[in-house]
């Protein structure tokens, strides 16, 4: 029996002004004309409140690129979902504000690349900072919940007391500083985007230090660099078990990285209801309990800890999605682990390219 | 921090109560987490708006239910507080 799911990430689309070297889509992009309708996805919210989710994520991409935003947004509202809109902040005029603040959206998450604007340009790929600025006012201003959320890595690490200090003066509520994960467009530029365990180790008690000093006025969350553990992230606390990411044109994956497994065949919200793909499909049943483990994993005292870490990475860098996670120092993969950190190097960066009309 | 008495506690601005009717529980929403709760819970949270004191909401609970609920509201509002979901005036 499957547990039920409480969070979904509906990715609008993959269109984005920004190009970051990081992006978490795939490096096959979805095109425009593939994407869901506004009724696909009011339907696919309607699915997935019955299914017990109580979260949703409106991301891309650029989701403020879809024009029908502020009415998926309404329809969540009106199924009482705690709902972030996770934006480059580009696009976000008075106007939409207005609207998404009438649809009753509750929370903006906001992205800033770096803390002044060169080495954010550098970054996005494009001169972002004026726009962001522009919609963090109007955020505020109006009265979302408002978080910040910087992807760290090599480039920006140093500067990590200053991103802090910049997420307060903007006045964010809770501020997300989440290591660069390597999946899709993030593991093309590892080299360039990995930090350095002396980096990671100034920037982590920064972080410890700031955390105690901003307690009860900006909560800070910070996500680890898994390639730098010694035991594998519990990804999305297990697959199957909580997380929902629906594809700009309509796949239901467990993580956002699923597609990334070849073997396994994503079933579209367009051809099945939402509860048989959660419970019955085979990608979503596939490395969902431990029945598919193994060794180490098998017989680990962490297998319920930590599921053996992720799939797709375990995929990624061992060609097998159902070995243990190449992060754990029990895989006998870890030296691909420990090569990536080593071979770690100002290399020339690749941008993402943009979605396809 | 633990609480006393005099402590005013309020929801985090960004945790909200709601009510989940596939589980059949109220729950604290909040971005990116979920906790459900039972109807005790809800009660404590109910009362907890940044202006009553925990002696008060403890008052009003105590009399519902009919026994002394100050070291039980406590000891929740202390574990919620540690999560930052709650904040204390």
């Amino acid at each position: 029996m499957a547990d039920r799911p409480t969070t979904l990430l509906a990715e609008l689309t993959h269109r984005c002004p920004l190009r970051c070297p990081y992006c978490s889509n795939p490096l096959e992009l979805v095109r425009a004309e593939r994407e869901l309708d506004t009724d696909d996805w009011k339907r696919v919210l309607d699915e997935a409140r019955a299914l017990g989710v109580l979260q949703l994520g409106l991301s891309g991409g650029e989701p403020l690129v879809r024009k029908d935003l502020e009415e998926v947004a309404a329809h969540a509202r009106r199924l009482d979902l705690y709902t972030t809109l996770v934006t480059s902040g580009l696009g976000l005029t008075r106007a939409r504000a207005e609207r998404l603040r009438d649809a009753g959206l509750e929370h903006v998450q906001v992205s800033f690349q770096d803390t002044d604007a060169a080495a954010a340009e550098r970054i996005a790929g494009i001169g972002a900072t004026r726009q962001k600025l522009a919609a963090v006012a109007l955020v505020k201003e109006l009265g979302f919940a408002f978080s910040v959320n910087v992807v760290l890595h090599r480039q920006n690490l140093d500067r990590i007391e200053e991103i802090i200090a910049m997420a307060g003066e903007l006045g964010a509520d809770r501020l997300e500083l989440a290591n660069t994960q390597y999946y899709g467009w993030g593991l093309r530029n590892r080299d360039w985007l990995m930090p350095t365990r002396e980096q990671l180790e100034r920037a982590e008690a920064i972080v410890a230090a700031a955390r105690t000093r901003w307690r009860g006025r900006m909560q800070m969350i910070y996500v680890a660099p898994d390639y730098h553990e010694t035991w594998p992230k519990g990804c999305y606390g297990g697959w199957g078990r909580h997380y929902i990411v629906v594809t700009p044109d309509g796949r239901a994956l467990p993580c956002h990285g699923a597609t990334g497994i070849p073997s396994l065949e994503f079933t579209s919200v367009r051809d099945r209801p939402l509860a048989w793909i959660w419970e019955e499909s085979p990608a979503f049943r596939a490395f969902r309990g431990e029945a598919w483990m193994k060794d180490p994993c098998r017989g680990c005292e962490r297998r319920a800890v930590d599921f053996g870490g992720c799939r797709c990475q375990a995929h990624a860098l061992t060609g097998d999605a159902a070995n243990a996670d190449p992060v754990c120092h029990k895989s006998p993969h870890h030296h691909v682990i420990e090569a990536a950190v080593a071979a770690a190097h100002d290399a020339p960066v690749r941008y993402r390219e943009a979605a396809p009309a | 921090m633990t609480a006393t008495p005099a402590t005013v506690p309020a929801l985090w601005r960004l945790a909200r109560l709601g009510f989940d009717p596939v589980r059949a529980r109220p729950v604290l929403l909040y971005p990116e987490g979920a906790v459900l709760l039972n109807d005790t819970g809800r009660a404590v949270l109910e009362l907890a708006d940044g202006r009553r004191t925990v002696g008060e909401i403890a008052g009003i609970l105590g009399a519902r239910y009919g026994a002394d609920v100050l070291a039980d509201v406590i000891e929740y509002l202390d574990e919620l507080e540690q999560r930052e979901l709650v904040r204390y005036g």
